[in-house]
C-alpha cells in the first residue's frame, strides 16, 4: 500500500481539524470500504483520520419514538441490538444481512451512509424511514441526503455523529443479495410511517431513490397486490456482469411485494 | 513510524510500523506468526481471520496502528501444546480441509460462531461462513466439522 499519514481522532472535532489541517485527508470509519479502496490506490489521501474507536459515536438508545444510532456503531451491535429489534426489527435484518460477520464487526453504519455506495443497504433505511442524519454541523434530512453516486450532502471534512430513525409502524427490507460480496443488486425498503407509506429503492440506480408510485398504491392499500401492474422503468438504472438495466427493474416490483408481505 | 503494542495469544508484543502496515503484515513478518494467511487480499475470502478482543476479524483489512491495546488471538494460539484445540480436532476428524490454505480463517472465524451459538445448525454454519471462501470447494465437510466442533467447545 502507498505511504500515507495515520492520524487517530481524540475527537470529533479533533478529527475535523486533523482532516482541515491535511493537505488531503479523509476520515475511516470501520474502514471495511476505505482500505481496500486504498490498497487499489482509487482514492490516495495524504492523511487518513481515524474515528472508528470514538466513544462519543458509539450506542443506540431508544426514546421520544425514534432510534438513535451512533454513527460508528458497528452493523453486528446493531443486528444484536434488542433495543433496535423491539423498535424496528427491519433495521436488524438490514444490518445482519451486510456483508459476513467479519465485516459486520468492524463496518459501520456511518461510515456506509457517508460512503453512499449505490449497493449498500443503509441508504435504503435512511430514505425508507425518513431518518435524520445529523452531523457536527447540523442535521440533514434523509429525503435530501444521498445526492449522487457516492455523493451525499456532506461537506468535505464534516462528520455524522449520530442517525435518528423514526419507528414506523411497520417495516421491512428485502433484498436480492449478489451471491459473493451480499451486496443488494435490488435492496427494497417497505414502511407504514405516520406520514404515509415509504417505498426506497437500493443498489439498482446510482443512488437509493423512492418508488413513489408504489408508495401512492401503497396508501390506497398496503397489500402486495396492490403493486400488480406498477411496472418500473428500466432507464438509467445500472447494468453491470450481476444484472441487466432491465433485470434491476423486474426485481424492484419482486422485492417491494415480498417487503410488504413481509411487514404482515 | 508509530509505536504499536498489543496481547498476541496471552503475550505482551511491540513494535514499531508504518500507518500503512497491515495487521496480517505485523502478524506475518514482524511477529513471524504465519499461520494467518493473507488469501485475495480484498476482505473477501477469510484467510486473514483473527480475533481481535473477542470478535472474529479479517486482518487484511486493518491496519497494525488500529489494532493498538487489542488483545488478539490467532490459528497459533489455540492448541494447547501438542493437545489440538475441539474445533481444530474437529476438522482433522471430519476431514474438513483439502489443501489447507483456508483451514486457519475457516477456524477462527468457527470458533468465534461457537462463542455466539453452541449449538449451530448447517443453516447457521452456512450463513456464519459466507465471508470464508475455500477455493477447493470443501464446504461439506467443513460444515460438519464446523458444527461438531462447536458442540466439542460448548460440552
Amino acid at each position: 500500500m502507498y505511504e500515507f499519514n495515520y492520524q487517530k481522532a481524540g475527537s470529533v472535532a479533533d478529527a475535523a481539524a486533523k482532516v482541515a489541517g491535511a493537505d488531503d485527508g479523509t476520515l475511516m470509519a470501520g474502514g471495511m470500504t476505505l482500505i481496500p479502496t486504498l490498497k487499489q490506490r482509487l482514492a490516495m489521501p495524504s492523511d487518513v483520520v481515524d474515528i472508528g474507536q470514538l466513544a462519543d459515536l458509539q450506542g443506540i438508545s431508544v426514546a421520544g419514538g425514534k432510534v438513535s444510532i451512533g454513527s460508528m456503531t458497528t452493523h453486528d451491535t446493531v443486528a444484536n441490538s434488542a433495543d433496535v429489534k423491539g423498535a424496528i426489527p427491519a433495521l436488524t435484518v438490514l444490518a445482519s444481512g451486510i456483508g459476513d460477520p467479519m465485516v459486520r464487526n468492524r463496518g459501520t453504519m456511518g461510515g456506509s451512509v457517508a460512503n453512499n455506495d449505490p449497493a449498500a443497504d443503509y441508504p435504503g433505511a435512511v430514505l425508507g424511514l425518513g431518518a435524520t442524519v445529523v452531523t457536527d454541523k447540523r442535521e440533514i434530512a434523509g429525503d435530501d441526503f444521498f445526492t449522487g453516486m457516492f455523493e451525499t450532502a456532506l461537506d468535505e471534512g464534516e462528520i455524522i455523529t449520530r442517525i435518528d430513525f423514526p419507528v414506523p409502524t411497520k417495516a421491512a427490507y428485502t433484498k436480492f443479495p449478489n451471491p459473493a460480496s451480499r451486496y443488494a443488486i435490488v435492496g427494497v425498503f417497505v414502511a407504514q410511517t405516520a406520514d404515509g407509506v415509504r417505498v426506497a429503492v437500493t443498489g439498482a440506480g446510482g443512488t437509493a431513490f423512492r418508488a413513489t408510485e408504489m408508495e401512492a398504491a401503497l396508501n390506497a392499500n398496503f397489500s402486495p397486490s396492490a403493486l400488480d401492474g406498477i411496472s418500473v422503468s428500466a432507464d438509467g438504472l445500472n447494468k453491470d456482469i450481476h444484472a441487466s438495466a432491465e433485470y434491476r427493474a423486474h426485481l424492484i416490483g419482486v422485492m417491494a411485494k415480498r417487503a410488504v408481505a413481509a411487514c404482515g | 513510524m508509530a509505536s504499536v503494542s498489543m496481547t498476541i495469544n496471552g503475550k505482551q508484543v511491540s513494535g514499531e510500523v508504518e500507518g500503512r502496515t497491515l495487521l496480517v503484515e505485523f502478524l506475518r513478518e514482524h511477529q513471524r506468526l504465519t499461520g494467518t494467511h493473507v488469501g485475495c487480499d480484498t476482505t473477501q475470502c477469510g484467510a486473514c481471520t483473527i480475533h481481535m478482543n473477542g470478535e472474529a476479524v479479517k486482518s487484511c483489512t486493518m491496519l497494525a496502528v488500529q489494532a493498538d491495546s487489542a488483545e488478539v488471538s490467532t490459528i497459533e494460539g489455540l492448541a494447547n501444546g501438542d493437545e489440538l484445540h475441539p474445533m481444530q480436532e474437529a476438522f482433522r476428524e471430519h476431514h474438513g480441509l483439502q489443501c489447507g490454505f483456508c483451514t486457519p480463517g475457516m477456524i477462527m472465524s468457527a470458533t468465534a460462531l461457537a462463542k455466539r451459538n453452541p449449538s449451530p445448525s448447517e443453516a447457521d454454519v452456512r450463513h456464519w461462513l459466507e465471508g470464508n471462501l475455500c477455493r477447493c470447494t470443501g464446504y461439506h465437510n467443513i460444515v460438519k466439522a464446523v458444527m461438531a466442533g462447536a458442540r466439542a467447545m460448548n460440552a
